[in-house]
């Protein structure tokens, strides 16, 4: 029994290991052996300054970052998350050790709010001055003094043109009936409110408490129709022909086009949310000149299309856009047109009624 | 008594067919030429060329191993002594202490985080794999507990008795006598707990510091530019290293009993 | 693997039923430390509201319990209940013969059918989902191949629905069944089984009244592994169920996450767990009266 055990437990032991020496003994490309850019290791610290950048994944791509760690001779670490909601309470809570964050914009104007953030020197970030038109003066930040927006875009419907012959220009699509069971929308309380609310001929921002309720009552009428509310797979229900119209992000409708050159993407005629992920500096942060640097580095011309290509979100950089591939540049995805940005509101903070939002959504849920 | 073998093995074999379903699926849309895991586009071998190339991904993987071994020790240590000495003696205030045992099962994840999140930041220990560690050891010891203590129940405590008699320390009777009749739950619960180390993403998040990215907090921050294919590369290999190391022990285990 | 270092601790004369007590010391401390203390943290914050960005505002009040028993939340406890329910039942369904056929394998292969069940789960979560999602769909595997037999005519609507869930969920947390029960099982003494079937009891009848009354402690600690986290799920609803109703997890998930209110999300988990431990309670009272046997723990059945 006992010799049994043992064996056993040798398995066991071994398979973790074995993991753990294969991944250690990986060659690293590119920088060679002396520059192991292993996450954490503490002796890097001591000789190199270390920036920390908090950030979705994929957000910038490795060979930019190794880029300027060499021009800059430091090393950057990169963690990530999953949702705004996730980082503030991170930060919130007083945790510390980042320098430049990612935050979308409503979550700008929370972290101002709570004084979070640092405030910029923009004449360390002079690419500033290539900010898009529309990006240049923000609601929630009209100087710039806190945030500077990195990537940006639209929310939208993407539609199978194969299946839907004539292009829809309206939210109104979302509830015909006959597209019953081949819809998608976002599971996001504000986007899904804010679908109606335009529908409605309102502001996605509303706060009085009738028209909330008056939103609901019509998602309540679309909910048989909606197949499944979900922010972060339609890029494959589009692309796999599951759903026929999606409500979502530029960016994942791009993506399913490049696997289904049917789906095509439109900003109802009602009008719809612009969204920017925004650059900002923590307050806490130790390295906040190199924070800047590195800010004013992914805003670059070069490494903005680079960015813009890959992951098809548009550019703050008003100049990366001629750098951008011909076709992503075209596709109203990730571009949005000329035509449209009059028709774009940013998502404000709403304050207590955020409640009133809470409570109608999970009324909604539990139809 | 051949027919009831015949149906447990194929009620078994039904049963790993239904857990490995998704990941053949997952292996294959390994090769695909598309980044969207929605339609088959092709062959490629692209997305095994990229994760040797991600440097942060693999470090991620390795921060996970690491947190996984690590608390996972702690845990089985900690759970199995909690569930030996929650059997043998009983005591004023047990049921309390079972109580208490249990309550880590019954939290929602969110909460556990948030409060081990401030816990740490009130006693100024700086978020890291330190406390990623420390956190899923919290977490696992309760299941390993319960695993061993399903075993330990009306386990005979002559058997420990007799050795006692016959001379052993308590420390030996435990080692030689109870353990051993205690490894397959100690076995599985250690399994158990480090298999739920690996995949956790809510408390790991919040109990994370700077350059302390485990492998589920870099998937899950995917969602919004889509969860690469070069995770299921990952996950392939993962699974294939495994079953390869598990053939490696088993001919070992042979050749052992073959020189005997 | 050792608990301690026993040497120096212990007297030789030391009875065996003293030593455990100083050996529950590091895992209460343990708990104590990095989950107790912890826990009183979001139980102030269940008495306190939210502030106006999400923060906490350090009033006391009893709103948030208050608020709780809105039979909106109600609805939602009882359509978690349900669904966890029916995974445990399910899980300890298909989980019980390969539990079974493990501990009576080979001992040498139990160690290999072990780690088979459980490696598909050392690939991430959300990937895993996502290949279901791909199996379950209207296009998808499971409806090619169906229909590819000729067995049905017509794709099978299954994503996005509660089946869709509860297969993700049993899929999810099966080896937490597997495993305790598998401990349990391979104590289980053969010769007892045998000598039932040697006297040609009926199936039912050698496991109803051999196996069943043997393997209960690993039954029970199988179906509170898999009942708890699956009462908590909150991917799985929302991504194979289409996040078209909530659970309970994404509730509190919401609460904490979403509508950054974690006065309200912290009282939302505290109920939960009240309302858990209160079902276990009744269960210990019961089994008790049934047993007469004041002893019986959570550990399960009756103790000697």
């Amino acid at each position: 029994m006992r010799d049994l055990a043992h064996i056993r437990l040798s398995t066991f032991y071994l398979l973790p290991l074995t993991f753990y020496l294969l991944i250690s003994c990986q060659p690293t490309p590119d920088d060679g052996p002396k520059n192991t850019p292993k996450a954490g290791s503490s002796d890097a610290s001591q000789t190199t300054t270390t920036l920390h950048y908090f950030t979705w994944s994929d957000y910038v791509g490795p060979e930019l970052i190794a880029a300027f760690e060499k021009a800059a001779g430091v090393k950057v670490v990169v963690d990530t998350f999953s949702s705004n909601e996730e980082l503030l309470a991170k930060l919130q809570s007083g945790a510390i050790g980042y320098d430049v964050v990612v935050p979308s914009d409503f979550m700008v104007s929370i972290m101002i709010k709570q004084g979070l953030l640092a405030e910029l020197d923009l004449t360390k970030i002079p690419n500033v001055s290539m900010l898009a038109e529309q990006l240049r003066r923000l609601p929630f930040d009209p100087e710039h003094r806190y945030s500077v927006p990195y990537l940006w875009g639209t929310v939208g419907i993407g539609y199978d043109s194969a299946v839907i012959p004539t292009p829809p220009d309206s939210w109104a699509v979302l509830w015909e009936p006959r597209y019953k069971g081949k819809i998608s929308m976002l599971n996001d309380q504000r986007e899904v409110f804010g679908a109606a609310l335009r529908v409605m001929g309102q502001s996605l921002n509303a706060k009085d408490p009738m028209l909330i309720e008056q939103a609901k009552a019509k998602l309540v009428s679309q909910k048989p129709l909606v197949k499944t509310y979900t922010s972060d797979n339609y890029d494959q229900l589009l692309a796999s022909g599951e759903v026929v119209l999606a409500h979502g992000w530029g960016g994942p409708v791009a993506r399913a086009m490049a696997v289904r050159p049917s789906i095509k993407y439109v900003i109802p005629k009602e009008g719809s949310t612009i969204w920017a992920d925004c650059l900002v500096v923590l307050k806490t942060s130790r390295n906040k000149d190199l924070a800047m640097r590195f800010i004013n580095y992914l805003l670059d011309r070069e490494v903005a299309a680079r960015t813009t290509n890959r992951l098809l979100f548009a550019s703050s950089n008003r100049e990366a856009k001629a750098l951008v591939d011909e076709k992503v540049r075209a596709n109203p995805a990730v571009y949005p047109p000329d035509s449209a940005l009059n028709r774009l509101e940013w998502i404000a903070d709403v304050g207590e009624a955020i409640r009133l939002y809470d409570r109608a959504w999970t009324e909604l849920k539990m139809r | 008594m051949r027919g009831r073998r015949a149906w447990l093995l194929s009620a078994s074999l039904a049963d790993l067919v239904f857990l490995y379903a998704p990941i053949a699926v997952l292996m294959l849309f390994s090769f695909n030429a598309s980044r969207l895991s929605a339609t088959w586009q092709g062959f490629t071998f692209q997305w095994y060329r990229l994760l040797i190339e991600d440097v942060a991904l693999l470090a991620a993987v390795q921060n996970s191993l690491l947190v996984g071994v690590i608390s996972t020790i702690i845990a089985t240590v900690l759970g199995v002594s909690a569930a030996v000495s929650l059997e043998r003696v009983p005591f004023r205030g047990q049921r309390v202490v079972e109580g208490a045992l249990l309550l880590p099962l019954v939290i929602p994840e969110v909460m556990m985080g948030v409060a081990l999140m401030l816990f740490f930041v009130l006693i100024k220990l700086p978020l890291s794999l330190v406390t990623v560690t420390i956190g899923h050891a919290a977490f696992n010891l309760p299941i390993v507990a319960v695993i061993v203590r399903a075993r330990l129940h009306k386990l005979d405590p002559r058997l420990e008795e007799a050795a006692r008699d016959l001379g052993a320390t308590p420390w030996q009777a435990f080692r030689r006598v109870t353990l051993p009749l205690l490894m397959p739950a100690v076995l599985g619960g250690a399994l158990m707990a480090f298999t739920i180390s690996l995949d956790d993403f809510i408390v790991t998040f919040f109990t994370a510091g700077p350059g302390s990215t485990t492998l589920p907090l870099k998937v899950y921050s995917m969602v919004k530019s889509g969860v690469s294919p070069v995770i299921n590369a990952l996950s392939a290999i993962l699974v294939l290293v495994s079953m390869a190391l598990i053939g490696l022990s088993l001919a070992l285990q042979r050749e052992r009993e073959g020189q005997k | 693997m050792s608990p301690s270092d026993p040497s120096t601790t212990l007297s030789d004369h030391s009875p065996i039923s003293r030593r455990p007590t100083w050996l529950l010391l590091p895992p209460l401390a343990w708990l104590g430390a990095f989950f107790f203390v912890p826990l009183l943290l979001v139980l102030a914050i269940s008495f306190a509201t939210r502030g106006t960005y999400g923060g906490v505002e350090w009033t006391f009040s009893f709103a948030n319990y208050v608020t709780m028993l809105d039979p909106l939340y109600l609805k939602i406890y009882l359509r978690s209940l349900a669904l966890a329910v029916a995974t445990t039942a399910l899980c300890l369904l298909l989980g019980f013969p390969l539990a079974y056929y493990i501990a009576r394998a080979p001992a040498r292969w139990q160690g290999i059918w072990l780690l088979l069940v459980i490696i598909p789960f050392w690939t991430n979560f959300l990937v895993r989902t996502y290949a279901w999602m791909f199996i379950l769909r209207t296009e998808g595997l499971m409806n090619t191949l169906l229909m590819g037999m000729g067995l049905i005519e017509h794709p099978i609507e299954i994503l996005y629905s509660d089946t869709a869930v509860l297969i993700g969920l049993v899929y999810g947390y099966l080896p937490f069944m597997v495993l305790p029960l598998y401990a349990a099982v391979e104590r289980l003494d053969r010769s007892v089984v045998e000598a039932a079937w040697d006297l040609y009891a009926p199936a039912w009848a050698v496991f109803r009244r051999v196996i069943w009354p043997l393997t209960k402690p690993g039954v029970i600690a199988g179906c509170i592994l898999v009942f708890i986290p699956s009462l908590g799920a909150f991917i799985t609803p929302d991504l194979l169920g289409g996040a078209r109703t909530m659970m309970v997890g994404n509730l509190i998930q919401h609460e904490y996450l979403v509508a950054r209110d974690w006065p309200f999300g912290s009282a939302i988990s505290f109920v939960l767990m009240g309302l858990v431990l209160l079902g276990m309670l009744v269960y210990l009272k019961v089994e008790r009266a049934r047993q007469g046997d004041e002893t019986v723990s959570w550990a399960g059945g009756d103790r000697q």
